[in-house]
Order: structure tokens, then sequence, then C-alpha cells
């Protein structure tokens, strides 16, 4: 009889354990997440970080966000001091992405975004190649030819040396057979310049991520050529360097890490709050919002993701005489 | 006439209640953070980004547009009061500003400021509704040559800040030269003066040596005379107002001051403080009153500050044409459209036509909310000057502290805040000029970027910069500048 009266308890309990689950459910995931933005407030990191809150709060699925933002030097002010005071931190993640991994190489630092622990894939931008609206070079076949020619004659606007822009460049000499560090490269500081300068005529092509460029490829003032990603932009008709026959494929990834030393569940919880994060109306809408394109990819095989991009980027930047 | 007719629709907008309630709190917010040293326009709209998911667009711009105009009013106050500059964009009139507060004359001082601001800001705003289009096509004729040559004609302008001493007014310019290569060359990616330090890897912010050269600096030397300096509360003679006199020798600078900044503002690497110290440099020429320069003369702080908030309406022409943003602030414009999903660009103005004009209007509005916000504060202001020293000065210490490590919660920075202050103490101690030094922080990096943007692009041919005929035609007239004065000195003698 004891058998089934513990039976009976056990059932009751497990009853009343499914019949709270359902608020539990509805409850936030996490009660607080720190959210560290290894980037000044308004740019590309902070934009994510920001948009992860609020697509978190609008679905319940966190309480309450904690930002830190330390920017500088494409994030290698901020990681050092994430890597250093959040070691072990089950709710703390980092927004970072592709131009970090350049920006530790080029510092020659000893740590880098592996030393972190990857949690999820989010956003990704194609990079594209453009000349200005009036520009001689009618399609990415004469490009090639002049770049073929002589690459010192075809100066290319983009962002910093070493950034994005500058590693696409130095991918596209090198499956030309030129040594990138014939590049015509002109960096500027920041998307304006650079775009007054492609509009301006006063380089003969530019390379950038897709949006900073977008609104001027529409106003016909530029024209694009081609575009860096796997495939075509959805919607844009710019078809790929590789459609092109140029085997070179790039794109601007920006992504959530934790904190180094977490635990494998604490792991698989952050993992399960940001996928569910992606799943919400919220986040939809503010990718179209955006015009982000959804890259999700997590856990493992986000992690060979990230250690195969280090070890390409290392390889282009030495090619650059970056590393 | 279609662009007038918009207007008015965007007046009508802009007049609104809620919306003349953004505009005014942006405004009050804006002076406020122009008067704090350390805390710029571009931070604290950064800082409200997050508040573009909860308020609709027409309010969220137009209080942003309120904080970017009120803060190019605010900076000059405490540039004249106390010579201590918030934003960069204000060194240059602090040299004259604060000259003329210590002759008892603050009153004109802020309120030539502040109509100067509104004269600048008001004709700007003109421009931008009516000749957008012109000036920025007109502005991207300008490449990596012309800015060089128009670095190399700003150096010979600096000439007018160096003080009574050229040794010393070249040693103060040639350290901001120095420290400007400190960081990641843009060009190759190699790391510069940085000692390892990754806080170095972005170079020293003009603010935090700005804040520390003129603030801290300040301080520490009042501390360093210590009773000497007592008692030293200046008497406020004269009117709050402008009198007759500073009316007449106002206005001229106030319009060669926005004829400077407007355009240069439009440049996408012009930038705010270039025109200041341009205008610097012909109030100084044109004036018939040389003898007062370096001793507080009206026209070096009409002229600037006339400059400085017609380059800030400048900056927004190729932000609203065509999307592109040409400084911190209007960086983080564009970051604030793009949270709405609206695109800046050479399509706004026919998709977004009800914001922007609304926006453009608010401008107007606004630059009316902050002379009447700041006419009546100059008597308040001055009252500021009435505070003992030590307590005044170290109110501004822990300001600028507080300020800074607000903004950037780096502790390096606030040590390097300190270790500019030490030197600008040093600098007063044994005369030397501040403000070369930071005129050269900020023109030897666009003068060096420049230079070697323009070489790649003419593949290592000098010959460029006088060739391209705008560039060309820029360096003539600062070889003229160099020599013109020389030759007139030498015929008079």
């Amino acid at each position: 009889m004891t058998a089934t009266r513990r039976e009976f308890l056990m059932a009751a309990g497990a009853l009343s354990a499914s019949a709270l689950s359902w608020p539990a459910l509805a409850a936030p995931q996490f009660e607080s997440i720190f959210m560290f933005v290894p980037a000044a407030p308004g740019g590309g990191w902070d934009g994510t970080a920001r948009a992860i809150e609020q697509a978190c709060k609008t679905a319940d699925l966190v309480g309450s966000f904690q930002f830190e933002n330390v920017g500088g030097s494409g994030g290698m002010v901020g990681l050092p001091r994430f890597i250093n005071q959040h070691k072990g931190q089950a709710n703390a993640v980092m927004v970072a992405g592709a131009v970090m991994i350049g920006a530790a190489i080029s510092a020659k630092s000893p740590i880098g975004i592996q030393n972190t622990v990857p949690v999820a894939k989010l956003t990704e931008e194609s990079g594209v190649v453009v000349v200005p609206a009036n520009s001689p070079f009618k399609s990415f076949g004469e490009l090639v030819a002049a770049f073929k020619a002589d690459p010192k004659k075809v100066p290319v606007a983009g962002g910093s040396a070493g950034g994005t822009d500058h590693i696409l460049l130095g991918l596209m000499l090198k499956a030309l057979g030129r040594n990138p560090r014939e590049a015509a490269y002109v960096a500027f500081a920041g998307g304006g310049p650079a775009n007054a300068a492609i509009i301006g005529g006063q380089v003969a092509a530019g390379i950038s991520g897709y949006s900073e460029f977008e609104e001027q490829i529409k106003g016909g003032r530029m024209r694009a050529l081609a575009v860096s990603g796997e495939s075509r932009i959805p919607g844009v008709s710019v078809p790929t360097l590789r459609e092109q026959g140029m085997n070179v494929v790039s794109a601007n990834w920006r992504g959530v890490f934790g904190a180094p030393g977490i635990q494998p569940a604490q792991r698989a919880a952050l993992e399960r709050l940001i996928s569910s994060m992606r799943d919400t109306p919220a986040w939809k809408d503010i990718l179209v919002k955006r015009r982000w394109a959804d890259s999700f990819q997590a856990g493992s095989a986000f992690e060979k993701y990230v250690a195969q991009d280090v070890n390409d980027t290392v390889g282009v930047m030495k090619d650059l005489g970056l590393a | 006439m279609d662009s007038f007719a918009q207007l008015m629709h965007g007046f009508a907008n802009a007049l609104q209640p809620a919306v003349l309630m953004y505009g005014f709190l942006g405004c009050l917010v804006g002076t406020l953070v122009g008067v704090l040293p350390g805390i710029g326009p571009a931070l604290t709209i950064a800082l409200l980004l997050p508040l573009t998911f909860k308020v609709p667009a027409t309010g969220m711009f137009v209080l942003f547009a309120g904080i970017y105009y009120g803060a190019m009013y605010g900076g000059s106050t405490t540039s004249i009061l106390l010579n201590t500059p918030g934003e960069s964009s204000t060194v240059m009139t602090a040299i004259e500003g604060n000259r003329m507060a210590r002759r008892g004359l603050a009153g004109p001082a802020l309120a030539t400021a502040a109509i100067g601001s509104f004269v600048a800001g008001t004709i700007g705003t003109i421009a931008l509704t009516f000749f957008s289009p012109l000036i920025v096509d007109a502005a991207l004729l300008f490449g990596p040559a012309e800015y060089f040559s128009m670095m190399l004609l700003a150096l010979v302008a600096v000439t007018s800040v160096l003080g009574n001493s050229l040794l010393r007014g070249l040693i103060s310019l040639n350290l901001g030269l120095l420290f400007g290569m400190v960081g990641v060359d843009l060009q190759t990616g190699q790391h510069r003066f940085a000692f390892g330090q990754a806080e170095l890897l972005d170079g020293l912010e003009v603010t935090i040596v700005a804040v520390g050269l003129f603030a801290v600096g300040e301080a520490m030397f009042m501390a360093w005379k210590g009773h000497a300096a007592e008692g030293k509360v200046e008497e406020i003679r004269g009117s709050l107002w402008l009198d007759r006199e500073g009316w007449r020798r106002s206005w001229k600078p106030w319009l060669r001051g926005t004829f400077l900044g407007f355009p240069i503002g439009a440049m996408p690497a012009g930038g705010a403080e270039l025109p200041t110290l341009l205008s610097y440099y012909a109030e100084k020429k044109l004036t018939a009153h040389p003898e007062e320069f370096g001793n507080g003369a009206i026209e070096g702080v009409a002229g600037p500050e006339a400059a400085n908030n017609a380059a800030a309406a400048g900056v927004l022409m190729p932000l609203l044409t065509l999307g592109i943003p040409t400084s911190a602030t209007a960086a983080i414009l564009l970051s604030a459209f793009t949270s709405y999903g609206i695109a800046p660009g050479p399509l706004l103005f026919q998709q977004q036509a009800e914001l922007v004009w609304t926006l453009i209007a608010s401008l107007y509005v606004g630059n009316v909310i902050l002379l009447v916000l700041n006419l009546p504060l100059v008597g308040l202001w001055v009252q500021l000057l009435r505070i003992p020293a030590p307590w005044l000065y170290g109110g501004i210490i822990l300001i600028s502290t507080a300020g800074l490590y607000g903004a950037s919660s780096s502790v390096f920075d606030v040590g390097l805040l300190y270790a500019f202050g030490l030197l600008g103490f040093v600098m007063r101690r044994f005369d030397v000029p501040v403000a070369p030094l930071v005129m050269g922080l900020i023109l030897g990096p666009m003068a060096e970027q420049s230079m070697r943007q323009a070489l790649t692009i003419s593949a290592g041919d000098f010959t460029t910069f006088i060739t391209r005929p705008i560039s060309g035609g820029i360096l003539a007239i600062a070889l003229l500048m160099l020599v013109v004065p020389r030759v007139l000195k030498m015929r008079k003698s």
C-alpha cells in the first residue's frame, strides 16, 4: 500500500510541477544579462546588442539588461577587459564579429576572440565592389582587367587598413595572381569620407559592407559590380564574385560570445536564450527594418566557423603585410 | 517654390506642442552638454539611441537636432568664462573670449557668442533648406589632395595663435603634431607611439587633450598661484548686453564666420575646428583694433562662434542629401535613422519628405529657442565668476573627471586627462600657449592622412597637389597669406 501511496504522492507532485511549469515557461530564462559591447555606443556592434535587448525584453526572455560599452581599436580595448573581469560569469555576453579578428591580428595581441566562448552567429553582411556612376569600368570584367594590368593604377577606397574591406581587396588580388601588397588601397576613417571619395570620383573603385553603399547604389551615384557573399543578397540583382569567375567569398558577421570559463550547461543556457531570441517576432521585425541578413549558427558549428575565420584572416593579413 | 511650401508644412508640424516640447528639451539638454567639459553631443545622442524603440521618429529627431545645435551654443560658455572649452570646436573662442571675461566683459562676450550663433545657425539652416544639392556637389569636388592643401592653409592660419614668442608657439604646435601621430596608422595599420597600450591604438582623443590642457591645466595653475589668485574674482563691468559698439564690431565677423563655417562643415572631411581657426585668422588680419587681439577682442569671439555654428548646419547637408555622415554626431544620427528603418540617402527627401522638412523647420525653431534660452542665461552664467576660485576650479576638475569617466568608463582616459593637465600647467608656467597644441593635434593627422591618400591615388606623383586646379588654388592662397603681409610690412618701413 505504501508503494501505491508513494506513487500517488509522486504523481501528485509531478502534476503540481507540471502545473507550476506553465508560469515557469513564461518566466524569463535569465533574470539579468550583462551585455558587454567592445565598441562605442552607436556603432554596428552596439546596435546589434541593443536590438538583442529589445527582442529579449519584448518576449520576456530576460528580466533586465546591464550594458557596458568599452570602445576602441576594433574591440581590442574591450576584449581583454571582458575576458579578465567576467571570467566564469554565466550571464555575461559580448557582441563582436569579424572585425575583431583582424584587429587582434594587426595588434599582434596574444588574446583574441577565440579566448571567449562562441555562443551564436546572428547576422552577416556581404561586401560589395562599387565604382562611381560615371566610371569607365562598365563591368566587373573591365575592373578585373585593370587590376590584372597594374593594381597601383586602380585606387580603391575603403575602411581602415587591415579591416574587412582591405582584406577583401587582398583576396581579390591574390585570386588574380597579383601580390596583395601592390594594392592602391586608400583607407578612410568611417563610411562618410569613403562614400564621398567614391561618389566624387576621387578613386577608381570602392569596397565596403553592402549597407554602407546601399543608398548611393539605389540613388544611382554608384554602380555595384559584385558582392562578396556565398550567394546574392536577397532582392539585389548584383552577381557574386564567384558567379563572375573569381573564387573569393567573404562576409562581415556579428555574433554573441560568452565569458571564458563558463560551464557547458551555462553555455547551453546562453545558446538556448539566443536561439529563442532569434525566433521572436520582435527580432524578425528588427532584421527586416535594419536590413540585416539572418545567418544564425550556434554551438560547435559556430565555434568551428570562428576558428576557420581566424585561420583564414591570419593568412590574408600576412599576404597584405599586416601580420 | 516647392521646397518653400514643404518647409511651411514642416513648420506646421514642428510648432505642434508635443514636437515643440521635444525641441525645447533637446535645446536644454544640448546647452548643458555643451557647457560640461568632456561630454559632447555625439555621446549624448548615442546614449539616447535606445529611446528610438519607444519615441516616434519626428519627436526623436527634433530632440536630437536640439541637442546638436544646443551643444554648439553651450560650448562657448565655459570657454569664455573659465578658459575651459567643452568641445574642440570652441577652443578658438577661449582665446579672446576668456581675455574679455578677465577684463570684466564676460557679458558682451557671451552675448556676441549667442547672437552670432543664432545668426550663423539661421543663415546656415536657410542655406541647408534651399541650396543643399548645389553645395554638396561642390563639396564633392574636394578630394584628398584638396584637403591636404587646405590643411597647409590652416597651418599658415595657426601662426595667428602662436602668441608673442614664435619659438614657444612652434614648440606647442609641434607637440600637437607629434601627439597626433599616436595610434594605429590608418593607411598601413602600423602602430606608432602606442607603447603596447591598447588604449592608445585609436590615438589621443582631442576632447581629452583639450579638456586636460585647458580645464585641468588651468585649475592646477590657479592652485599653484595660490594666494596670488585670491580675490582676483573679476568685477563685471558694463552692460551684460551688447552695446552699440559691440554690435558694430560683431556683425561682420558673424557673417564672415558663417561663410567660412558653412561650406567647410559641408565637406566630407571638413569639420568644425578648421573654420573656427580660419575665422580667427581672418578677423585678426582684418580688424581695426589689432592691439586688442590677445587681450580680448570681440571680433575674435564673434567670428569663430559663428563659424562653429554654421559648420554644424553644414554637417547636416551631406547627411540629409546623400546619407553621408561627416562628423561623429552625424554618424550617430545616421544610426538613429536606420533604427527607424529610414535610410538617409539621395532618396530621403522624396521618401521621408514629412520627416525631413519637420526636422529642418525644427532647426529654425531650435535656433530661436536657443537664443531665448541663452540670452537670459548670460546673467546667470556670469554669476559663476563670483564663486571663489578654489571652489570653482575644484568643481571644474570634478565635472571634467566625472564627465570623462562617465563617457568612456576608462581609468586610463582619466589618467591621460591628468597627464595632459600637468602638461597644461607646465606650459602655462613657462608661458607656452596651449591652443597651438590642440590645433596641431587636430590638423596633423588630417594633413598626414590626406597627403598619403592623395599620393596613393596619384601613384606617388607629388605634382597632383599643384596640377589639380582647386588644390593648386588653395596652395596659392596659402602662399599669398604667407608672403603678402611681409611685403606690405617691408613697404611701410
